[in-house]
């Protein structure tokens, strides 16, 4: 199939002249122009520095990276906990309808993201649902506190981000070959030695590529904490929105989203690794 | 037995808290009690309020018209290439797909901003090309996939036999492979409307003040509380992106069923 005609070489050339024009590109300069200095006329001067880079630790903006760090560590952990015994039911279950129920939990995935970060926001405020009802029952006397707080926001990213979780999860879990399963039961493996020993090793990649999907993303979804957190809760996604939009700091955003690549990077190659080394053990 | 009643419990209780939230919004936006605090009376009146705003209406025929360039561009890009990607070796291949890879996984964030850069820099004034463009590049590795998933089920050897019969590379893609592959085009189609009538991260950045989109127009109005006309928004947005995802899901997954034929 090595042949070579106009058609293959015009289709190949527009997609890749536009993912480099319009993706590597950017991407480039957006590196190069972290190592320059601040412009108070321009954009940047073109002058290297490693500042940028060195402002992470500055108290101010180290603050607002832990603070990002630990609710995307948190959203992961609970987006996980949730996701994967969901999953794993759903994955070996002999439900007849079984796709379609996994299809349920994309469909709000392709709904405005916006509008359900809104639907927990109705859910929350003062005279939301939670709180008539909880004060109509008479659990409590006046209404709770719930928006804007670091639960909020947290709950936001976990209702937002937990597709993303749930589906490489369950495409793992639904290839697991059932013999390995068998053969461990046979052997005289109990139930909770399966599950450790045979079942999470395998499902390894699934849970990467998952914690990949809902930690890079938790870190950047600025208008969540926008919406439901006040001004309070900075991820790093609003620490850049700033940057470029207020403070006009194209360097130092530059460093930030940098920061979001290279964490991107080491995740992607930490499944790449997962998943040859389950497939070369497998197969 | 009784595992199998947990299971089941664990499964619907998650599937509540997905969908709890949105038939809240669905029931309010009919709901005449203005802060949702008491069940009222059924009523239209939020829909008709949303319709004379004037703002809103535009947004949402400027969201349409882009999608609908957004989608079309990205498909035939995306179907074209994904084809030859599939078919023939080349050098780069690889790189290539692992740039369409990096994209999809990419944060919007980071996207958004070095687009933003991109723009800036050549002096792209923002407007409608640049959100076009932003969002085409979002879309291009969803048309690639949902194609990729597509090929993988079809024969090579049909190619062949069109080709010995003397069909040239336009025919048979015209004649023998876009047939085939059609409903993961319409699929890759409306996946790439509805990316472009959702995102809000890329538009916030690239977008020009001449040319508002919708879902920066809802990012407003949401920032600012709670109201009955978003409810009614949200509504008639959730379900209208039901609907395309379930046309799309059901175009991809036919072909599961037509393979084993």
């Amino acid at each position: 199939m090595k042949e070579r005609n106009f058609f293959n070489v015009v289709t190949v050339a527009i997609i890749a002249l536009w993912l480099l024009i319009f993706a590597f590109i950017p991407n480039i300069m957006m590196f190069i122009i972290s190592f320059f200095e601040r412009s108070e006329t321009g954009f940047f001067d073109v002058a290297f520095t490693l500042d940028n880079y060195k402002s992470f630790f500055s108290s101010l903006y180290f603050q607002v990276l832990f603070n990002s760090f630990k609710m995307a560590t948190i959203t992961t952990a609970l987006v996980l906990l949730i996701g994967y015994p969901f999953a794993y039911i759903l994955a070996r279950s002999n439900f007849k309808y079984k796709s379609l129920l996994a299809i349920l939990v994309i469909i709000p995935y392709w709904t405005s993201a916006l509008i359900r970060t809104y639907a927990i926001k109705v859910l929350l405020t003062t005279n939301g649902i939670i709180n008539t009802t909880l004060e109509t029952v008479g659990i409590i006397d006046a209404p709770l506190n719930l928006l804007y707080t670091e639960g909020a926001v947290i709950l936001g990213l976990v209702y937002t981000l937990l597709p993303f979780m749930i589906l490489p999860l369950y495409a793992t879990i639904d290839k697991l070959d059932v013999r390995y399963l068998e053969a461990a039961g046979d052997l005289g493996a109990s139930r909770f030695k399966v599950f450790t020993y045979i079942i999470i090793p395998l499902t390894v990649p699934g849970i990467i590529a998952g914690c990949l999907l809902v930690f890079l993303p938790s870190l950047g979804l600025f208008y969540i904490p926008d919406i439901l957190g006040g001004a309070k809760n900075l991820l790093i996604g609003n620490l850049i929105k700033d940057q470029f939009l207020l403070a006009r700091n194209w360097p130092f955003g530059s460093a930030v989203s940098n920061l979001l690549m290279i964490i991107m990077a080491f995740m992607l190659f930490a499944y790449y690794k997962s998943a040859k080394k389950i497939n070369s053990k497998v197969l | 037995m009784s595992e199998k009643y947990l299971k089941n419990i664990y499964l619907w209780m998650v599937y509540l808290f997905l969908y709890i939230p949105l038939f809240i919004l669905i029931f309010l936006s009919f709901n005449s009690s203005r802060y949702g605090t008491s069940i009222g009376e059924f009523t239209l009146e939020w829909y008709v309020k949303l319709f004379d705003n004037k703002g809103l209406v535009e947004a949402s025929l400027n969201s349409f018209i882009l999608a609908i360039s957004v989608a079309t561009i990205a498909t035939v890009i995306g179907t074209l290439a994904s084809v030859s990607i599939f078919r023939f070796n080349f050098f780069g291949k690889n790189f290539l797909l692992t740039l369409i890879y990096v994209v999809l996984m990419s944060p919007d964030i980071v996207m958004g901003i070095s687009l933003l850069i991109l723009f800036l820099v050549i002096d792209l004034p923002l407007g409608f090309t640049t959100l076009l463009i932003t969002h085409v590049t979002f879309s291009l590795p969803f048309v690639v996939i949902a194609l990729f998933s597509r090929l993988a089920g079809f024969d090579k050897n049909i190619i062949e036999a069109a080709k010995d019969l003397g069909a040239d590379s336009l025919k048979t893609f015209w004649y023998i492979i876009l047939p085939s592959i059609l409903p993961a085009v319409v699929a890759g189609w409306l996946l790439s409307f509805t990316i472009s009538m959702d995102d809000s991260i890329g538009s916030f950045f690239t977008t020009g003040p001449g040319f508002e989109v919708l879902p920066l127009k809802i990012y407003s109005m949401v920032r600012l509380g709670v109201t009955p006309e978003v409810n009614a928004l949200s509504t008639i947005i959730f379900g209208l992106s039901f609907i395309l995802i379930v046309i799309s899901q059901i175009l991809l997954r036919d072909k599961t069923k037509t393979k084993f034929k």
